[in-house]
Protein backbone atom coordinates (compact mmCIF):
# COMPACT_ATOMS: atom_id res chain seq x y z
CA UNK A 1 0.00 0.00 0.00
CA UNK A 2 1.25 3.61 -0.84
CA UNK A 3 1.46 5.61 2.18
CA UNK A 4 0.07 8.92 0.86
CA UNK A 5 -1.75 10.51 3.26
CA UNK A 6 -5.09 11.46 1.80
CA UNK A 7 -6.84 12.53 4.56
CA UNK A 8 -5.47 14.15 7.53
CA UNK A 9 -6.95 15.77 11.08
CA UNK A 10 -4.88 17.11 13.49
CA UNK A 11 -6.90 17.98 17.29
CA UNK A 12 -9.95 18.16 15.59
CA UNK A 13 -12.99 19.35 17.95
CA UNK A 14 -16.34 20.11 17.87
CA UNK A 15 -18.65 21.14 20.15
CA UNK A 16 -22.45 21.72 20.10
CA UNK A 17 -23.78 23.95 22.93
CA UNK A 18 -21.04 23.44 25.23
CA UNK A 19 -20.95 19.60 24.74
CA UNK A 20 -17.71 17.78 22.87
CA UNK A 21 -18.93 15.45 20.47
CA UNK A 22 -15.47 15.47 19.10
CA UNK A 23 -12.36 15.75 21.26
CA UNK A 24 -8.99 16.84 19.85
CA UNK A 25 -8.89 13.69 17.78
CA UNK A 26 -5.69 12.97 15.36
CA UNK A 27 -6.10 10.73 12.76
CA UNK A 28 -4.80 10.22 9.12
CA UNK A 29 -6.50 8.07 6.44
CA UNK A 30 -4.13 6.58 3.62
CA UNK A 31 -4.81 6.84 -0.14
CA UNK A 32 -6.50 3.15 -1.19
CA UNK A 33 -7.01 1.54 2.08
CA UNK A 34 -10.41 1.01 3.92
CA UNK A 35 -10.61 2.74 7.27
CA UNK A 36 -13.10 2.45 9.77
CA UNK A 37 -14.43 4.54 12.80
CA UNK A 38 -16.25 2.27 15.88
CA UNK A 39 -17.91 3.44 18.51
CA UNK A 40 -20.99 3.28 20.38
CA UNK A 41 -23.82 5.45 19.54
CA UNK A 42 -22.84 8.99 20.41
CA UNK A 43 -19.29 8.52 20.39
CA UNK A 44 -18.87 11.09 18.13
CA UNK A 45 -18.39 8.93 14.69
CA UNK A 46 -21.26 10.64 12.26
CA UNK A 47 -20.02 14.17 13.71
CA UNK A 48 -16.58 13.48 12.52
CA UNK A 49 -18.01 11.90 9.18
CA UNK A 50 -19.83 15.51 8.41
CA UNK A 51 -16.72 17.01 9.77
CA UNK A 52 -14.94 14.63 6.66
CA UNK A 53 -17.35 15.89 4.28
CA UNK A 54 -17.68 19.72 4.77
CA UNK A 55 -20.89 19.96 5.91
CA UNK A 56 -20.20 20.48 9.25
CA UNK A 57 -18.36 23.30 10.48
CA UNK A 58 -15.09 22.86 12.62
CA UNK A 59 -14.54 24.11 16.57
CA UNK A 60 -11.32 23.41 16.34
CA UNK A 61 -8.06 21.81 15.12
CA UNK A 62 -7.54 21.24 11.24
CA UNK A 63 -9.13 18.66 8.72
CA UNK A 64 -7.58 17.96 5.60
CA UNK A 65 -8.66 16.10 2.39
CA UNK A 66 -6.16 15.17 -0.59
CA UNK A 67 -4.52 18.49 1.06
CA UNK A 68 -7.55 20.97 0.73
CA UNK A 69 -8.77 22.32 4.03
CA UNK A 70 -12.11 21.20 4.59
CA UNK A 71 -13.25 25.18 5.87
CA UNK A 72 -11.82 26.48 3.09
CA UNK A 73 -12.27 24.54 0.33
CA UNK A 74 -15.86 22.62 1.29
CA UNK A 75 -17.06 22.64 -2.37
CA UNK A 76 -13.78 21.27 -4.25
CA UNK A 77 -13.73 18.32 -1.78
CA UNK A 78 -17.41 17.53 -1.60
CA UNK A 79 -16.88 16.87 -5.54
CA UNK A 80 -14.16 14.38 -5.02
CA UNK A 81 -16.47 12.43 -2.27
CA UNK A 82 -19.05 9.99 -2.75
CA UNK A 83 -21.29 9.60 0.65
CA UNK A 84 -23.49 6.71 1.31
CA UNK A 85 -25.55 8.53 4.43
CA UNK A 86 -26.95 6.36 7.34
CA UNK A 87 -30.21 7.67 6.61
CA UNK A 88 -32.42 7.05 3.44
CA UNK A 89 -32.59 10.01 1.66
CA UNK A 90 -33.32 9.01 -1.67
CA UNK A 91 -35.66 11.11 -4.05
CA UNK A 92 -39.45 9.70 -3.71
CA UNK A 93 -40.76 11.01 -6.25
CA UNK A 94 -38.21 9.82 -9.26
CA UNK A 95 -37.33 6.31 -10.86
CA UNK A 96 -33.73 4.66 -9.66
CA UNK A 97 -32.16 6.02 -13.29
CA UNK A 98 -33.85 9.45 -12.54
CA UNK A 99 -32.67 9.46 -8.89
CA UNK A 100 -28.90 9.27 -10.16
CA UNK A 101 -29.60 11.42 -13.06
CA UNK A 102 -30.80 14.30 -10.91
CA UNK A 103 -27.79 13.58 -8.44
CA UNK A 104 -25.31 14.04 -11.44
CA UNK A 105 -26.38 17.27 -12.20
CA UNK A 106 -25.55 18.56 -8.76
CA UNK A 107 -21.82 17.78 -9.81
CA UNK A 108 -22.01 19.45 -13.27
CA UNK A 109 -22.11 15.89 -14.91
CA UNK A 110 -23.41 16.43 -18.35
CA UNK A 111 -26.02 14.62 -19.43
CA UNK A 112 -24.44 12.29 -21.65
CA UNK A 113 -22.05 11.18 -19.32
CA UNK A 114 -24.09 10.79 -16.57
CA UNK A 115 -26.24 8.37 -18.51
CA UNK A 116 -23.31 5.92 -19.13
CA UNK A 117 -22.18 6.45 -15.67
CA UNK A 118 -25.65 5.90 -13.74
CA UNK A 119 -26.41 2.89 -16.58
CA UNK A 120 -23.05 1.04 -15.48
CA UNK A 121 -24.01 1.99 -11.89
CA UNK A 122 -27.44 0.19 -12.50
CA UNK A 123 -25.71 -2.57 -13.60
CA UNK A 124 -23.21 -2.90 -10.96
CA UNK A 125 -25.79 -2.82 -8.28
CA UNK A 126 -27.67 -5.63 -10.00
CA UNK A 127 -30.71 -3.00 -10.09
CA UNK A 128 -31.17 -3.15 -13.66
CA UNK A 129 -35.34 -4.74 -13.08
CA UNK A 130 -36.04 -1.69 -11.33
CA UNK A 131 -34.15 0.77 -13.40
CA UNK A 132 -37.51 2.84 -14.42
CA UNK A 133 -39.59 1.96 -11.14
CA UNK A 134 -40.18 4.76 -8.80
CA UNK A 135 -38.30 4.23 -5.70
CA UNK A 136 -40.49 3.46 -3.21
CA UNK A 137 -41.61 0.38 -4.29
CA UNK A 138 -37.83 -0.81 -3.30
CA UNK A 139 -36.96 -3.01 -0.34
CA UNK A 140 -34.51 -1.90 2.28
CA UNK A 141 -31.55 -3.72 0.32
CA UNK A 142 -32.43 -2.47 -2.70
CA UNK A 143 -32.30 1.09 -1.49
CA UNK A 144 -29.21 0.63 0.04
CA UNK A 145 -27.52 -0.10 -3.48
CA UNK A 146 -29.11 2.68 -5.08
CA UNK A 147 -27.58 5.10 -2.26
CA UNK A 148 -24.38 3.42 -2.96
CA UNK A 149 -24.81 3.71 -6.55
CA UNK A 150 -25.48 7.57 -5.93
CA UNK A 151 -22.14 7.97 -3.73
CA UNK A 152 -20.04 6.85 -7.09
CA UNK A 153 -21.75 8.83 -9.32
CA UNK A 154 -18.84 11.52 -9.43
CA UNK A 155 -16.18 8.80 -9.63
CA UNK A 156 -14.76 9.25 -5.96
CA UNK A 157 -11.58 9.44 -4.30
CA UNK A 158 -12.88 8.72 -1.43
CA UNK A 159 -15.84 7.00 -0.61
CA UNK A 160 -17.98 7.63 2.79
CA UNK A 161 -20.03 5.12 4.22
CA UNK A 162 -22.15 5.50 7.42
CA UNK A 163 -23.72 2.46 8.78
CA UNK A 164 -23.81 1.10 5.53
CA UNK A 165 -26.09 -2.10 6.38
CA UNK A 166 -27.79 -1.04 9.25
CA UNK A 167 -31.54 -2.70 9.25
CA UNK A 168 -30.40 -5.23 6.22
CA UNK A 169 -31.47 -9.04 6.28
CA UNK A 170 -28.03 -11.26 5.97
CA UNK A 171 -28.29 -11.74 2.33
CA UNK A 172 -28.42 -7.91 1.23
CA UNK A 173 -25.67 -7.61 3.84
CA UNK A 174 -23.29 -9.73 2.03
CA UNK A 175 -24.16 -8.20 -1.67
CA UNK A 176 -23.45 -4.86 -0.03
CA UNK A 177 -20.20 -6.34 1.45
CA UNK A 178 -19.09 -7.78 -1.89
CA UNK A 179 -20.12 -4.59 -3.98
CA UNK A 180 -17.86 -2.76 -1.41
CA UNK A 181 -14.82 -4.79 -1.50
CA UNK A 182 -15.37 -4.97 -5.46
CA UNK A 183 -14.59 -1.22 -5.24
CA UNK A 184 -11.67 -1.33 -2.82
CA UNK A 185 -9.98 -3.67 -5.68
CA UNK A 186 -10.07 -0.65 -7.86
CA UNK A 187 -8.14 1.37 -5.49
CA UNK A 188 -11.05 3.65 -4.15
CA UNK A 189 -10.47 4.88 -0.35
CA UNK A 190 -13.19 3.97 2.12
CA UNK A 191 -13.98 5.86 5.16
CA UNK A 192 -16.71 3.53 6.79
CA UNK A 193 -18.41 3.58 10.46
CA UNK A 194 -20.35 0.64 11.93
CA UNK A 195 -21.03 -0.87 15.00
CA UNK A 196 -21.39 -4.59 13.77
CA UNK A 197 -17.64 -5.65 14.37
CA UNK A 198 -18.14 -8.79 12.00
CA UNK A 199 -18.39 -5.05 9.15
CA UNK A 200 -15.50 -3.60 10.57
CA UNK A 201 -13.16 -6.98 10.77
CA UNK A 202 -14.31 -8.08 7.08
CA UNK A 203 -13.86 -4.57 5.28
CA UNK A 204 -11.17 -2.40 7.28
CA UNK A 205 -7.63 -2.35 6.91
CA UNK A 206 -7.05 0.12 9.62
CA UNK A 207 -9.53 1.42 12.21
CA UNK A 208 -10.50 3.48 15.50
CA UNK A 209 -12.37 3.07 18.05
CA UNK A 210 -14.20 6.00 19.68
CA UNK A 211 -15.83 6.57 22.37
CA UNK A 212 -17.16 9.76 24.12
CA UNK A 213 -15.49 11.79 21.60
CA UNK A 214 -11.83 10.47 21.96
CA UNK A 215 -10.02 7.49 20.24
CA UNK A 216 -9.66 4.85 22.60
CA UNK A 217 -7.89 2.71 20.50
CA UNK A 218 -6.32 2.29 16.86
CA UNK A 219 -4.87 -0.07 14.33
CA UNK A 220 -5.54 -3.43 11.92
CA UNK A 221 -8.38 -5.56 12.90
CA UNK A 222 -6.36 -8.63 13.66
CA UNK A 223 -3.56 -6.97 15.74
CA UNK A 224 -6.12 -5.11 18.26
CA UNK A 225 -7.33 -8.32 19.08
CA UNK A 226 -4.33 -10.29 19.01
CA UNK A 227 -3.36 -7.41 21.60
CA UNK A 228 -6.22 -6.94 23.58
CA UNK A 229 -8.04 -10.10 23.97
CA UNK A 230 -5.71 -12.97 23.09
CA UNK A 231 -6.31 -15.56 20.03
CA UNK A 232 -8.97 -17.34 22.29
CA UNK A 233 -11.72 -16.87 24.42
CA UNK A 234 -12.97 -19.64 26.92
CA UNK A 235 -16.82 -19.42 27.79
CA UNK A 236 -18.66 -21.54 30.55
CA UNK A 237 -21.80 -21.73 31.72
CA UNK A 238 -21.89 -19.70 35.12
CA UNK A 239 -21.62 -21.21 38.55
CA UNK A 240 -19.95 -19.83 41.67
CA UNK A 241 -17.50 -23.51 41.40
CA UNK A 242 -16.84 -22.72 37.78
CA UNK A 243 -15.90 -19.33 38.94
CA UNK A 244 -13.70 -20.08 41.28
CA UNK A 245 -11.99 -22.91 39.63
CA UNK A 246 -11.65 -20.71 36.75
CA UNK A 247 -9.52 -17.85 38.57
CA UNK A 248 -7.33 -20.55 40.10
CA UNK A 249 -6.28 -21.32 36.93
CA UNK A 250 -6.02 -18.23 35.12
CA UNK A 251 -4.98 -15.78 38.05
CA UNK A 252 -3.98 -13.13 35.16
CA UNK A 253 -6.83 -13.85 33.28
CA UNK A 254 -9.63 -11.13 32.48
CA UNK A 255 -12.64 -13.12 33.55
CA UNK A 256 -16.08 -11.32 32.74
CA UNK A 257 -19.58 -12.45 33.28
CA UNK A 258 -22.11 -11.95 30.71
CA UNK A 259 -25.60 -12.85 31.33
CA UNK A 260 -25.32 -16.28 32.42
CA UNK A 261 -21.53 -16.91 31.19
CA UNK A 262 -18.02 -16.46 31.81
CA UNK A 263 -15.72 -15.26 29.69
CA UNK A 264 -12.01 -16.15 30.05
CA UNK A 265 -9.56 -13.82 27.98
CA UNK A 266 -6.19 -15.66 29.22
CA UNK A 267 -4.17 -14.17 26.27
CA UNK A 268 -2.67 -17.07 26.10
CA UNK A 269 -1.14 -18.83 22.73
CA UNK A 270 -3.81 -21.17 21.35
CA UNK A 271 -3.81 -24.54 22.71
CA UNK A 272 -3.46 -23.24 25.96
CA UNK A 273 -7.31 -23.01 26.92
CA UNK A 274 -7.49 -26.73 25.60
CA UNK A 275 -5.64 -28.11 27.81
CA UNK A 276 -7.41 -26.64 30.69
CA UNK A 277 -10.60 -28.22 29.54
CA UNK A 278 -8.51 -31.65 29.33
CA UNK A 279 -8.25 -31.81 33.27
CA UNK A 280 -12.11 -29.74 34.76
CA UNK A 281 -15.01 -30.56 32.70
CA UNK A 282 -17.11 -27.23 33.00
CA UNK A 283 -20.46 -27.12 31.80
CA UNK A 284 -20.97 -25.74 28.67
CA UNK A 285 -17.51 -25.01 27.94
CA UNK A 286 -16.61 -23.78 24.79
CA UNK A 287 -13.35 -22.42 23.56
CA UNK A 288 -13.95 -19.73 20.28
CA UNK A 289 -11.72 -17.24 18.25
CA UNK A 290 -12.08 -14.18 19.85
CA UNK A 291 -12.94 -11.14 17.67
CA UNK A 292 -13.25 -7.46 17.63
CA UNK A 293 -16.37 -7.66 19.64
CA UNK A 294 -14.57 -8.79 22.55
CA UNK A 295 -12.19 -5.92 21.95
CA UNK A 296 -15.15 -3.14 21.51
CA UNK A 297 -16.53 -4.63 24.56
CA UNK A 298 -13.80 -4.28 26.39
CA UNK A 299 -12.75 -1.21 25.31
CA UNK A 300 -16.06 0.23 25.55
CA UNK A 301 -17.61 -1.05 28.17
CA UNK A 302 -20.70 -3.26 28.14
CA UNK A 303 -23.14 -0.70 30.10
CA UNK A 304 -25.65 0.61 27.29
CA UNK A 305 -24.85 3.79 25.96
CA UNK A 306 -28.30 5.75 25.29
CA UNK B 1 -25.69 42.31 18.26
CA UNK B 2 -23.41 40.11 15.99
CA UNK B 3 -26.19 37.42 16.37
CA UNK B 4 -28.52 40.18 14.14
CA UNK B 5 -25.73 41.12 12.12
CA UNK B 6 -25.27 37.31 11.12
CA UNK B 7 -29.23 36.80 10.64
CA UNK B 8 -28.55 39.34 8.05
CA UNK B 9 -25.53 38.57 6.31
CA UNK B 10 -25.40 38.43 2.45
CA UNK B 11 -25.13 35.07 1.53
CA UNK B 12 -22.77 33.77 -1.74
CA UNK B 13 -24.22 32.16 -4.59
CA UNK B 14 -23.50 30.51 -7.92
CA UNK B 15 -25.29 29.14 -10.72
CA UNK B 16 -25.95 25.93 -8.78
CA UNK B 17 -29.08 27.47 -7.30
CA UNK B 18 -30.31 26.48 -10.77
CA UNK B 19 -29.40 22.71 -10.26
CA UNK B 20 -32.24 22.73 -7.00
CA UNK B 21 -35.04 24.45 -9.03
CA UNK B 22 -34.67 21.82 -12.24
CA UNK B 23 -35.21 19.31 -8.92
CA UNK B 24 -38.00 20.46 -7.93
CA UNK B 25 -39.58 21.37 -11.75
CA UNK B 26 -38.52 17.35 -12.60
CA UNK B 27 -40.54 16.42 -9.92
CA UNK B 28 -43.35 19.11 -10.69
CA UNK B 29 -43.30 17.75 -14.33
CA UNK B 30 -44.38 14.27 -12.71
CA UNK B 31 -47.14 14.80 -10.89
CA UNK B 32 -48.39 18.20 -12.91
CA UNK B 33 -52.19 16.97 -13.56
CA UNK B 34 -52.85 16.73 -9.99
CA UNK B 35 -51.20 19.92 -9.60
CA UNK B 36 -53.07 21.81 -12.92
CA UNK B 37 -56.52 20.71 -12.19
CA UNK B 38 -57.16 21.98 -8.47
CA UNK B 39 -55.31 25.49 -9.52
CA UNK B 40 -57.86 25.85 -12.51
CA UNK B 41 -60.88 24.84 -10.58
CA UNK B 42 -60.86 27.15 -7.37
CA UNK B 43 -60.91 30.70 -9.18
CA UNK B 44 -63.93 29.34 -11.15
CA UNK B 45 -65.75 28.29 -7.93
CA UNK B 46 -64.72 31.65 -6.32
CA UNK B 47 -65.81 33.36 -9.15
CA UNK B 48 -69.22 31.21 -9.41
CA UNK B 49 -69.82 31.84 -5.74
CA UNK B 50 -68.61 35.45 -5.05
CA UNK B 51 -68.98 37.64 -8.36
CA UNK B 52 -72.27 36.38 -9.67
CA UNK B 53 -73.52 35.13 -6.70
CA UNK B 54 -72.94 37.30 -3.92
CA UNK B 55 -72.46 39.93 -6.67
CA UNK B 56 -75.99 40.27 -7.31
CA UNK B 57 -76.43 41.85 -4.51
CA UNK B 58 -73.54 44.38 -4.40
CA UNK B 59 -73.45 47.39 -6.13
CA UNK B 60 -70.48 48.41 -8.37
CA UNK B 61 -67.32 49.78 -6.69
CA UNK B 62 -65.53 52.34 -8.97
CA UNK B 63 -67.50 51.97 -11.64
CA UNK B 64 -66.83 48.57 -12.30
CA UNK B 65 -69.24 45.05 -11.21
CA UNK B 66 -68.50 43.11 -8.53
CA UNK B 67 -67.20 40.53 -10.50
CA UNK B 68 -65.03 42.60 -11.98
CA UNK B 69 -63.55 44.24 -8.92
CA UNK B 70 -62.40 40.53 -7.36
CA UNK B 71 -61.24 38.53 -10.43
CA UNK B 72 -57.65 40.02 -10.23
CA UNK B 73 -57.85 39.82 -6.47
CA UNK B 74 -57.95 36.14 -7.18
CA UNK B 75 -55.11 36.13 -9.51
CA UNK B 76 -53.11 37.95 -6.60
CA UNK B 77 -54.49 35.19 -3.68
CA UNK B 78 -53.20 32.37 -5.99
CA UNK B 79 -49.81 33.94 -5.68
CA UNK B 80 -49.83 34.24 -2.47
CA UNK B 81 -51.00 31.06 -1.86
CA UNK B 82 -49.16 28.93 -4.41
CA UNK B 83 -45.72 30.31 -2.68
CA UNK B 84 -46.26 31.05 0.50
CA UNK B 85 -47.75 26.95 0.89
CA UNK B 86 -44.58 25.98 -1.59
CA UNK B 87 -42.01 27.17 0.77
CA UNK B 88 -43.70 26.15 4.03
CA UNK B 89 -45.26 22.39 3.77
CA UNK B 90 -43.84 21.35 0.65
CA UNK B 91 -40.36 22.27 1.84
CA UNK B 92 -40.65 21.21 4.97
CA UNK B 93 -41.65 18.17 3.60
CA UNK B 94 -38.53 17.59 1.85
CA UNK B 95 -36.25 19.14 4.12
CA UNK B 96 -37.83 17.08 7.26
CA UNK B 97 -39.19 14.03 5.72
CA UNK B 98 -37.75 13.05 2.31
CA UNK B 99 -34.04 14.49 4.01
CA UNK B 100 -33.43 15.90 0.15
CA UNK B 101 -31.60 19.03 1.36
CA UNK B 102 -28.89 16.92 3.39
CA UNK B 103 -28.66 14.60 -0.14
CA UNK B 104 -28.05 17.99 -1.96
CA UNK B 105 -25.75 19.29 0.04
CA UNK B 106 -23.19 15.78 0.28
CA UNK B 107 -22.73 17.28 -3.07
CA UNK B 108 -21.25 20.56 -4.18
CA UNK B 109 -24.06 22.70 -4.37
CA UNK B 110 -23.97 24.60 -0.54
CA UNK B 111 -27.12 25.48 1.51
CA UNK B 112 -27.38 29.12 0.53
CA UNK B 113 -28.14 27.46 -3.16
CA UNK B 114 -30.66 24.76 -1.74
CA UNK B 115 -32.95 27.42 -0.08
CA UNK B 116 -32.46 29.63 -2.87
CA UNK B 117 -33.11 27.24 -5.41
CA UNK B 118 -36.47 26.72 -3.12
CA UNK B 119 -37.59 30.02 -3.01
CA UNK B 120 -37.02 30.57 -7.07
CA UNK B 121 -39.27 27.46 -7.12
CA UNK B 122 -41.74 29.17 -4.64
CA UNK B 123 -41.63 32.38 -7.19
CA UNK B 124 -42.11 30.18 -10.17
CA UNK B 125 -45.11 28.38 -8.46
CA UNK B 126 -46.69 31.24 -8.47
CA UNK B 127 -46.25 32.58 -11.69
CA UNK B 128 -47.87 29.47 -13.10
CA UNK B 129 -50.50 29.28 -10.96
CA UNK B 130 -51.65 32.82 -11.35
CA UNK B 131 -51.27 32.57 -14.96
CA UNK B 132 -53.60 29.80 -15.03
CA UNK B 133 -56.26 31.89 -12.96
CA UNK B 134 -55.51 34.94 -14.82
CA UNK B 135 -56.25 32.80 -17.98
CA UNK B 136 -59.40 31.89 -16.49
CA UNK B 137 -60.37 35.76 -16.40
CA UNK B 138 -59.05 36.81 -19.24
CA UNK B 139 -61.40 34.33 -21.31
CA UNK B 140 -64.14 35.08 -19.03
CA UNK B 141 -63.77 38.33 -19.92
CA UNK B 142 -63.00 40.36 -16.68
CA UNK B 143 -60.24 42.10 -17.85
CA UNK B 144 -59.87 45.19 -19.56
CA UNK B 145 -56.80 46.41 -20.33
CA UNK B 146 -53.78 44.92 -22.28
CA UNK B 147 -51.67 46.22 -19.16
CA UNK B 148 -52.74 42.82 -17.68
CA UNK B 149 -49.34 41.03 -19.42
CA UNK B 150 -47.35 42.97 -16.80
CA UNK B 151 -49.07 41.19 -14.65
CA UNK B 152 -46.72 38.17 -14.87
CA UNK B 153 -43.31 39.65 -13.36
CA UNK B 154 -45.42 40.81 -10.65
CA UNK B 155 -46.41 37.39 -9.61
CA UNK B 156 -42.93 36.61 -9.57
CA UNK B 157 -41.48 39.20 -7.58
CA UNK B 158 -45.34 38.77 -5.41
CA UNK B 159 -44.09 34.72 -5.31
CA UNK B 160 -40.20 35.43 -3.99
CA UNK B 161 -41.75 37.85 -1.23
CA UNK B 162 -44.18 35.04 0.09
CA UNK B 163 -41.76 32.27 -0.46
CA UNK B 164 -39.23 34.07 1.59
CA UNK B 165 -41.38 35.15 4.14
CA UNK B 166 -43.06 31.20 4.23
CA UNK B 167 -39.21 30.13 4.32
CA UNK B 168 -38.30 32.05 7.53
CA UNK B 169 -41.40 30.23 9.19
CA UNK B 170 -40.33 26.78 7.69
CA UNK B 171 -37.12 27.62 9.30
CA UNK B 172 -38.45 28.07 12.79
CA UNK B 173 -41.21 25.41 12.44
CA UNK B 174 -40.70 22.35 15.18
CA UNK B 175 -42.87 20.58 13.23
CA UNK B 176 -45.45 20.38 10.40
CA UNK B 177 -48.49 21.40 12.39
CA UNK B 178 -46.93 24.20 13.39
CA UNK B 179 -47.97 25.68 9.82
CA UNK B 180 -50.85 26.45 11.46
CA UNK B 181 -50.12 29.39 12.99
CA UNK B 182 -49.31 31.46 10.29
CA UNK B 183 -51.99 30.17 8.14
CA UNK B 184 -54.66 31.15 10.50
CA UNK B 185 -52.99 33.80 12.10
CA UNK B 186 -51.51 35.52 9.09
CA UNK B 187 -52.43 34.20 5.96
CA UNK B 188 -56.14 34.06 6.64
CA UNK B 189 -56.44 37.05 8.11
CA UNK B 190 -54.68 38.72 4.98
CA UNK B 191 -57.05 37.06 2.49
CA UNK B 192 -59.89 39.15 3.69
CA UNK B 193 -58.76 42.67 4.39
CA UNK B 194 -55.93 42.85 1.80
CA UNK B 195 -58.92 44.90 -0.72
CA UNK B 196 -59.65 41.96 -2.30
CA UNK B 197 -63.32 40.93 -1.74
CA UNK B 198 -63.88 44.93 -0.81
CA UNK B 199 -61.97 48.09 -1.32
CA UNK B 200 -59.11 49.02 1.28
CA UNK B 201 -60.53 52.48 1.18
CA UNK B 202 -63.86 51.54 3.23
CA UNK B 203 -61.67 51.03 6.24
CA UNK B 204 -60.34 53.67 8.67
CA UNK B 205 -57.27 55.12 7.39
CA UNK B 206 -54.88 54.11 10.16
CA UNK B 207 -56.30 50.60 9.41
CA UNK B 208 -55.27 51.21 5.51
CA UNK B 209 -51.61 51.91 6.09
CA UNK B 210 -51.18 49.17 8.92
CA UNK B 211 -52.47 46.60 6.37
CA UNK B 212 -50.14 47.84 3.32
CA UNK B 213 -47.26 47.76 5.53
CA UNK B 214 -47.75 43.89 6.91
CA UNK B 215 -50.00 42.43 4.42
CA UNK B 216 -48.11 42.01 1.51
CA UNK B 217 -51.00 40.63 -0.02
CA UNK B 218 -52.84 44.48 -0.39
CA UNK B 219 -49.75 45.55 -2.23
CA UNK B 220 -50.19 42.28 -4.79
CA UNK B 221 -54.02 43.07 -5.00
CA UNK B 222 -53.84 46.55 -5.62
CA UNK B 223 -51.04 46.57 -8.61
CA UNK B 224 -52.89 43.23 -9.94
CA UNK B 225 -56.20 45.40 -9.87
CA UNK B 226 -55.04 48.20 -11.47
CA UNK B 227 -52.81 46.25 -14.45
CA UNK B 228 -56.10 44.47 -15.05
CA UNK B 229 -58.61 47.04 -15.07
CA UNK B 230 -55.95 49.69 -16.87
CA UNK B 231 -56.89 52.09 -14.19
CA UNK B 232 -52.84 52.93 -13.02
CA UNK B 233 -52.02 55.32 -10.79
CA UNK B 234 -49.01 56.70 -9.33
CA UNK B 235 -49.82 55.44 -6.17
CA UNK B 236 -49.04 51.81 -7.24
CA UNK B 237 -45.26 52.62 -7.28
CA UNK B 238 -44.98 52.94 -3.82
CA UNK B 239 -47.30 49.41 -3.44
CA UNK B 240 -43.96 47.59 -5.97
CA UNK B 241 -41.44 50.12 -4.04
CA UNK B 242 -42.67 47.94 -1.16
CA UNK B 243 -42.47 45.16 -2.23
CA UNK B 244 -38.81 45.24 -3.74
CA UNK B 245 -37.65 46.79 -0.27
CA UNK B 246 -38.94 43.67 2.19
CA UNK B 247 -38.65 40.67 -0.38
CA UNK B 248 -34.52 40.79 -0.10
CA UNK B 249 -34.50 41.37 3.85
CA UNK B 250 -36.96 38.40 4.12
CA UNK B 251 -35.02 36.49 1.78
CA UNK B 252 -31.43 36.68 3.28
CA UNK B 253 -33.59 36.35 6.33
CA UNK B 254 -34.47 32.90 5.38
CA UNK B 255 -31.58 31.56 3.73
CA UNK B 256 -29.42 32.78 7.38
CA UNK B 257 -32.42 30.93 9.66
CA UNK B 258 -32.76 27.79 7.30
CA UNK B 259 -28.73 27.71 7.56
CA UNK B 260 -29.12 28.17 11.47
CA UNK B 261 -31.51 25.27 11.39
CA UNK B 262 -29.47 22.76 9.20
CA UNK B 263 -25.68 23.33 9.46
CA UNK B 264 -24.79 22.33 13.07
Amino acid sequence: MSQDVLVKAEKLTKKFNGLVAVDSIDFEIFKGESFGFLGPNGAGKTTTMKMVQSISPLTGGTLTLAGMDVTEQGRKIKAIVGVAPQEDNLDPDFTVLQNLMVYARYFDISKEKAKTKAEELIRFMQLEEKRDVIITSLSGGMRRRLILARALMNEPQILILDEPTTGLDPQARHLIWTKIRNLQKQGVTVILTTHYMDEAAQLCDRLIIMDHGKIIEKGRPADLVRAHVGEEVLEVLFSEEAMHCLKQYFPDARIDVVGDKIQVFANKPRGVLAKVLDKVSFKGALIRDSNLEDVFLKLAGRSLKD
Amino acid sequence: MSKITELFRVPKISYRVSKVWMRNKDVFMKTYKTNFLPSLLEPILYLVALGLGLGGFVEAIDGQPYINFIAPALVAVSMMYSSFYECTYATFVRMYFQKTFDAIIATPITIEEVITGEILWGATKSLINSSIVLGVIVAAGLVSSPLFLLILPVSFLVGLLFSAMGMCFTAISPNIDAFNYPGFLYITPMLLLSGTFFPLASMPEVLQIVTQIFFPLANAVTVTRALALGNIQMSILFNIAWMLIITPIFFVLAINLMKKRLIK
